[in-house]
């Protein structure tokens, strides 16, 4: 079979294998609409402040959820990636002719999958709660592409961790650092309403928020080439840093096994 | 209470203590939970303060402030839980049923170590809570309501999961005991007072008892103990109902065989 | 009215929802001071009557008096009298044995110079003194036996259940652990229950041993006793001539299992042997005869049952 058969293999049984566990779904879409709910519900009275954005705030936090899906996405490729290394299953795939890149490509489709239908989902949900999509119909492949980059790019990271530690309990233990990353990121505020110090520049730090700010642009303003460029620069950066370093990492952890 | 039955709690409080404070695995979220969200609340949302409406003379820190406190006590309660399912998961509670002539006070002994648990996180958070610069307009009294209602909320909170965990007798009851637990402390006025809530979560927060609990808690920071009796009544409420749901758990598994 | 340190069972009956009747009727009697035996394979209903008898477990039907006590309504006085090392030694992986011997005596309400008294002369009695400050998670298999049954013995208790001591320890745990329950029996004159898939255990530590399968005791009494009931010694023998194996085999049968005379009659025939052995009737042929099938494999895993029953 061609190598290119082999990841189609691949792709295959990571996209089913990801859809269908239960648990998966839960965080990956149950959560974060959750979470959508209760900051929609009990921030609704922050859009009286002078200076923000828009007066939904359900279309300013509509962001959000994209962004948290992408991490729960990181943890759900980790999880399997150190489920096939514990298993055996990658030293079994080292021995076919399969070249790493082939190999990672199909081990991260599940969850490329995955965003691209929490992407839908989200906008779907948000719209028919009312929220607001301003860059209207133009924007969609433009988000959805958005999407499938943060997904893909913390996917990567994920994997990084699993391939590195080959543990499972490891990439358990990195969940709750993507859940503070997002929290200190312009999650709940835009960053020019942040009147704590600190935290403003611990936001302007975190590249977190030009993702969900990139995202937001495309709900609220329509078309803002910075916060675009922005967003798709750091997703794009995270995402080839993430491949490389895991085609590194692999390769590595090939040779061992 | 007689001898025999202290000395069964003491013993069952000390090691459940013993545990928690030796290893950072399960000190740490009780601690860090709290901070992290203290830190994403009063520090992310400082503004919200300034909204229109927003009317707390202490101020958006000390608001927050007893969110977290109250959180982070029932937390404790939770987390507690989760210490009791992984003995009955493990066969350790067998032990403590045969050992024990009254089993009750097994449960008391978990109680004790939640309280524990609790007062050191609630320290810390208060420590922390104040070296943010939240203004406290609470004299001695208030701060002793604000204390007692927390260790109530952690009592309530201990013997939901408790029961929980007596009845699942699985560390996969986890997800039982949290959910609720979490849904009834976001489903309330987290961000801004309940006057500024509309639609859907104000209807929600109106009838969630937590609600009564924060506000209380609020009102006491800001030297206004005003509300204390219904919080308070609201509580032991809970108490009373999860303290018999709790002992129910605990006959349930001593049929099972523990 | 029982008598104070024994056990007293009268029909006892444990139904699990869904599964069979995982102790069936069962009769006994313990006096003071005797070490009973409880010996069955796998799934035979042992570990059900354990946990019963300790108050673990609430009957179906019948009656239990341990201590002199009702284990259905007096089981804190029962739970006072006894001790118990079940088949799980429950041991905490984050304590260390001193701490473990802490807390069972703060269990059993001694106070705390007591508590660290009986704890280190426990500890040295069961050999674990060295270890004593060291986390149970990294005992091996045998010193959390040990250790498990030390701190069954912090209350001085009467009466001690021992359910399956010795499974899955190698054979000097094993013998090691044998010699600490026979000297509690002997020397501290407590009353022990114990349960074994092991003959061998049975033979050598109890005064009487009832043999249980399918939840019910097939057969009761001494070892010998139970040995005699099923027939003498047999003989066996191998020729040094293989052509003299048909004469053999007719000393062997006419003599009837005595040595003396079947030395005497190979004698006077000439016959020379290569062998001779004498094989006793082991609890094996015990069991064998009473339920028509070897103790090993016999069984059908009551654990799982267990397990399933109480999820």
């Amino acid at each position: 079979m061609s190598s290119f058969g082999h990841a189609g293999l691949l792709v295959r049984r990571s996209v089913i294998r990801t859809l269908r566990q239960p648990a998966n779904l839960v965080f990956s879409f149950i959560f974060p609409l959750l979470l959508l709910a209760v900051s929609a519900g009990g921030l609704t009275a922050t859009t009286k402040l002078p200076n923000f954005p828009t007066n939904s705030y359900l279309t300013f936090a509509l962001a959000v959820p994209f962004i948290q899906g992408a991490l729960f996405s990181a943890n759900s490729a980790g999880t399997n990636f150190a489920e096939d290394i514990e298993s055996g299953f990658l030293s079994r795939l080292s021995l076919t002719p399969l070249s790493r890149s082939a190999l990672l490509t199909g081990q991260l489709a599940g969850v490329v999958a995955l965003g691209l239908l929490q992407a839908v989902v989200f906008l779907a949900v948000g719209l028919a709660a009312g929220a607001g999509f301003a860059a209207g119909i133009g924007g969609l492949p433009v988000l959805l592409a958005l999407s499938v980059l943060i997904t893909l790019g913390f996917g990567t990271l994920g994997a990084l961790v699993a391939i590195r530690t080959g543990s499972g309990e490891a990439v358990q233990g990195m969940f709750p650092l993507f859940f503070v990353l997002l929290f200190l990121s312009s999650t709940s505020l835009p960053r020019d309403l942040m009147s704590v110090d600190w935290f403003r520049t611990v936001a302007t730090y975190n590249p977190v928020s030009y993702l969900i700010e990139a995202v937001r642009s495309l709900l609220i303003t329509g078309w803002d080439g910075k916060a675009l460029a922005l967003g798709f620069g750091f997703a794009a950066a995270i995402a080839v840093a993430g491949v490389y370093l895991c085609s590194r990492a692999l390769r590595n952890r090939m040779v061992r096994t | 209470m007689n001898r025999r039955f202290r000395s069964v709690a003491l013993a069952v409080a000390a090691r459940s203590i013993h545990n928690v404070f030796t290893n950072p695995a399960l000190i740490l979220p009780s601690v860090v939970f709290p901070l992290f969200f203290f830190a994403a609340f009063a520090g992310g949302l400082a503004r919200v303060g300034d909204i229109p409406g927003f009317d707390y003379d202490p101020g958006y820190t000390a608001f927050q402030f007893a969110f977290v406190l109250i959180q982070s006590s029932a937390f404790g309660g939770v987390f507690t839980g989760f210490g009791i399912a992984r003995d009955f998961e493990m066969g350790f509670g067998r032990r403590l049923l045969l050992a024990a002539p009254q089993r009750p006070a097994i449960l008391v002994g978990y109680l004790i170590a939640a309280f524990v648990r609790a007062a050191f996180t609630m320290l810390v958070v208060t420590v922390v809570a104040l070296a943010a610069g939240a203004e406290l307009n609470a004299g001695g009294i208030d701060l002793f309501g604000l204390y007692g209602l927390a260790v109530l909320v952690n009592l309530a909170a201990a013997l939901w999961a408790g029961g929980v965990a007596l009845r699942v007798r699985s560390i996969q009851g986890g997800p039982l005991m949290q959910v609720p637990v979490f849904l009834l402390l976001f489903l309330a006025p987290v961000y801004v007072p309940l006057d500024l809530l509309t639609g859907w979560i104000h209807a929600v927060a109106t009838v969630n008892p937590f609600t009564a609990l924060l506000a209380a808690a609020r009102d006491l920071i800001d030297g206004d103990a005003g509300t204390l009796g219904v919080a308070v009544a609201i509580s032991a409420g809970l108490v009373a109902l999860f303290g018999v749901w709790a002992l129910r758990s605990l006959r349930r598994a001593e049929a099972a065989g523990g | 009215m029982s008598q104070p340190n024994g056990i007293e069972v009268d029909g006892l009956v444990r139904v699990f929802k869904k599964g069979p009747r995982a102790v069936d009727g069962i009769d006994l009697e313990v006096p003071p001071g005797e070490i009973y035996g409880f010996l069955g394979p796998n799934g035979a209903g042992k570990s059900t009557t354990v946990l019963m008898l300790t108050t673990l477990l609430p009957p179906t039907e019948g009656t239990a008096r341990v201590a002199g006590y009702d284990v259905v309504r007096e089981g804190a006085k029962v739970r006072i009298a006894i001790g118990a090392a079940l088949q799980d030694a429950a041991l905490d992986p984050f304590l260390t044995g001193r701490e473990h011997m802490r807390l069972q005596g703060g269990l059993h309400g001694l106070d705390r110079r007591e508590r660290e008294r009986r704890g280190d002369e426990l500890l040295e009695r069961v050999g674990l003194s060295e270890a004593a400050d060291r986390k149970v998670g990294g005992y091996s298999g045998g010193m959390k036996r040990r250790l498990d049954l030390g701190l069954a013995l912090v209350h001085r208790p009467r009466i001690l259940f021992l359910d399956e001591p010795t499974t899955g320890l190698d054979i000097q745990s094993r013998t090691a652990l044998w010699e600490e329950v026979s000297r509690l029996s002997k020397e501290d004159g407590a009353t022990v229950f114990l349960t074994t898939q092991y003959l061998e255990e049975a033979d050598v530590l109890a005064d009487r041993v009832g043999i249980i399968d399918h939840g019910k005791i097939v057969a009761e009494g001494t070892p010998a006793a139970l040995k005699a009931e099923i027939g003498h010694a047999h003989v066996e023998a191998q020729p040094a001539n293989e052509e003299d194996r048909g004469r053999l085999d007719a000393v062997l049968e006419r003599c009837d299992g005595d040595l003396t005379s079947i030395v005497r009659e190979l004698d006077r025939e000439g016959i020379r042997v290569a062998r001779l052995t004498v094989h006793e009737p082991s609890l094996d042929d015990v069991f064998l005869a009473k339920t028509g099938r070897s103790l090993e494999g016999a069984g059908d895993d009551e654990d799982e049952l267990l397990e399933e029953a109480l999820a």
